[in-house]
């Protein structure tokens, strides 16, 4: 049996805004959160390119994951502050002096390409060097 | 041995720290072919530095309180000149160029690294099986899993491997396989362990801690790795009071609740009587107990896997084929960034890094991600509450036992059910830790989960001490 964490049950309140990308965020039990084209593009986003499979598998599984968590729609969350850090910690100032620093060559050594003391990669903007 | 005797022994020069550190390897050669705890393990290393803490000895130096001390460390704690992997093909091969502050500070106070310990890739998983090395399996039972994500860490400890061996906890990631594997597991408070040299998952949740076989050892690294780190700028600035020097002090006259929203609805029977019985053990010491209510915790995974996962996607984003790690090639940089990612990543990983980039893209980010936060600080505003009524919270550290291996592979929600009892103490900042109490009707190891305030260590490890004596 799958545990879960308390008896709330999911929001039922349907709300409906329009996506960047044309479609449509779905609340409520039972609807797709997630297409395939959405998965696709944040795919994208980050940088990631996936097989048809995985790209079936992984938008049935991030569907189940946001029909989870839109129990936290039901919450009247609208005074409360947004929490960023969880404890009150200031940036921490040390002196302005210089310290140790890394080995440049230990750390280009670690590079995949380098090249006179720096990193090299193909092309940026699709013209070859 | 415990870690604390180790240390008097060598210290006084009963023990040579290689004869200790050369009985801990032949057990690691003996055993971890079946456990797989290890992704690396450093002997010739191993065996120098325990020559060195022996020439000491011999000097008339003391090498410290750790003196001799075999440690095992998380494969996402960077270690000079020893490759540092996450259990990732990205990182495959990586040495790092500088050693995490916990490192030193080990090293510092006379501890032996033995080796690096298997994980989920990048600590996100429950169960270790998310490496791309093998999973581990669980030293009770191999046939089971030993939780996750610092899986190898607590095996290793549970197998005798090492007495002591540092994971990471984002999650649960500490606690959970502690549990499971019948260890102590310590998530210090947010801030008290410095995170500089520990490869970033969620940065606002990530904290090192222990794993060891009795709490007085717990407390002993603890001591040791806590404090002050100038190269963090989210350490707590101000040292606190060492928790090893009160760990006798009992539980007399102390408010201790349990947690009822993580230790009724989905807790197996077997986990909740051995809670009812650890209850029966500080009731008997003294403590006063009721309990308690935090009505926000049940949202704790929601908020969890939206926060952890959009924190991950950005600190992940480091990995692209540039400066260190895996490259595939690719006919213009974001070609080969996209290809080096698309092969270095697991799936758990990949799953992750969307649901954060979904979560924090435009049009999403107020529904999804700024709620989740919002969320935060409701479960921050209830605990602040109840820690006006208690000193310390209990509840189980995982709702079941250890669950065998594959079972809950190819069902990701199942999977993260697992960190329903330790996500929210992330989610504060608060400290907390597992004690191993008996077993269930498997014969498996279950976990207390002992909660307390930020900077509770000391109270916390009073009642761990409590636990372990009523046993």
């Amino acid at each position: 049996m799958r545990p879960h964490p308390g008896n709330v049950g999911h929001a039922a309140t349907p709300a409906r805004e329009t996506d960047n990308w044309g479609g449509t965020i779905r609340f409520g039990m039972g609807q797709q959160r997630i297409t395939r084209a959405e998965c696709a593009h944040v795919a994208a986003l980050a940088r990631l390119e996936l097989t048809d499979e995985e790209l079936d598998r992984f938008t049935g599984q991030l569907d189940e994951l946001l029909d989870h968590v839109a129990e936290v729609e039901a919450l009247d969350l609208e005074a409360l502050p947004p929490t960023m850090h969880a404890l009150p910690i200031a940036n921490l100032l040390r002196p302005d002096t210089p310290g140790e620093v890394l080995d440049r060559d230990e750390v280009m050594a670690q590079a995949p390409f380098a090249e006179d003391g720096q990193f090299r990669v193909p092309p940026v903007l699709g013209e070859a060097p | 041995m415990t870690a604390v005797e180790i240390a008097a022994a060598v210290r006084s020069g009963q023990r040579s720290a290689r004869s200790v550190v050369d009985e801990h390897l032949d057990v690691i050669a003996d055993g971890d072919a079946d456990i797989h705890a290890f992704n690396l393990v450093a002997a010739a290393q191993a065996q120098a530095r325990a020559d060195e803490i022996d020439g000491a000895v011999a000097a008339g130096n003391d090498p410290g309180p750790l003196a001799g001390v075999p440690v095992a460390l998380k494969d996402n704690l960077c270690t000079r000149g020893l490759a540092t992997t996450c259990s990732s093909r990205i990182l495959e091969g990586w040495v790092p160029p500088y050693n995490a502050t916990v490192v030193e500070q080990l090293q510092n106070a006379g501890a032996v690294v033995v080796g690096k310990t298997n994980m989920d890739e990048f600590a996100m998983g429950s169960s270790t099986e998310n490496s791309a090395f093998g999973p581990t399996r669980n030293p009770r039972d191999t046939s089971r899993v030993p939780g996750g994500s610092s899986g190898g860490s607590a095996a290793a400890v549970a197998a005798g491997f090492a007495p002591v061996a540092l994971g990471s906890d984002t999650g649960g990631s500490i606690r959970q396989p502690a549990a499971l594997c019948g260890v102590v597991g310590v998530k210090p408070t947010y801030g008290l362990v410095s995170r500089y040299g520990l490869v970033a998952f969620a940065s606002s949740l990530d904290q090192i801690g222990p794993f060891t076989t009795t709490v007085a050892d717990a407390a002993a690294v603890l001591d040791v790795i806590g404090g002050p780190d100038a190269r963090d700028s989210t350490s707590i600035s101000q040292p606190q009071p060492p928790v090893s020097h009160t760990l006798a002090d009992g539980v007399d006259g102390l408010r201790v609740g349990v947690l009822a929203e993580l230790s009724g609805n989905g807790i197996a029977s077997d986990v909740a009587a051995r809670l009812q019985a650890a209850v029966g053990a500080l009731e008997s010491a003294g403590a006063r107990v009721a309990e308690a209510s935090v009505p926000a915790a049940v949202y704790g995974l929601s908020a969890y896997y939206l926060i952890a996962p959009a924190e991950a996607s950005s600190n992940l984003a480091r990995y692209d084929g540039v400066r260190y790690g895996l490259r595939v090639d690719g006919s213009s940089t974001p070609d080969m960034n996209t290809a080096t990612r698309s092969a270095g990543f697991g799936d758990e990983v990949k799953r992750r890094i969307m649901i954060g980039t979904y979560a924090l893209s435009a049009g999403y980010y107020d529904a999804y991600y700024g709620k989740a936060q919002k969320v935060r600080t409701l479960i921050i505003n209830d605990f602040a509450s109840v820690w006006e009524q208690f000193d310390l919270l209990v509840s189980p550290t995982s709702p079941t036992t250890a669950f065998s291996l594959g079972e809950r592979t190819a069902d990701p929600m199942a999977m993260y059910m697992s960190d329903v009892c330790t996500v929210p103490v992330n989610l504060t900042g608060q400290a907390a830790m597992s004690v191993p109490y008996g077993v269930g009707d498997d014969g498996l190891p279950v976990g207390v989960q002992i909660m307390a305030p930020a900077l509770g260590e000391p109270v916390m490890f009073r009642a761990a001490a409590v636990l372990e004596a009523s046993l």
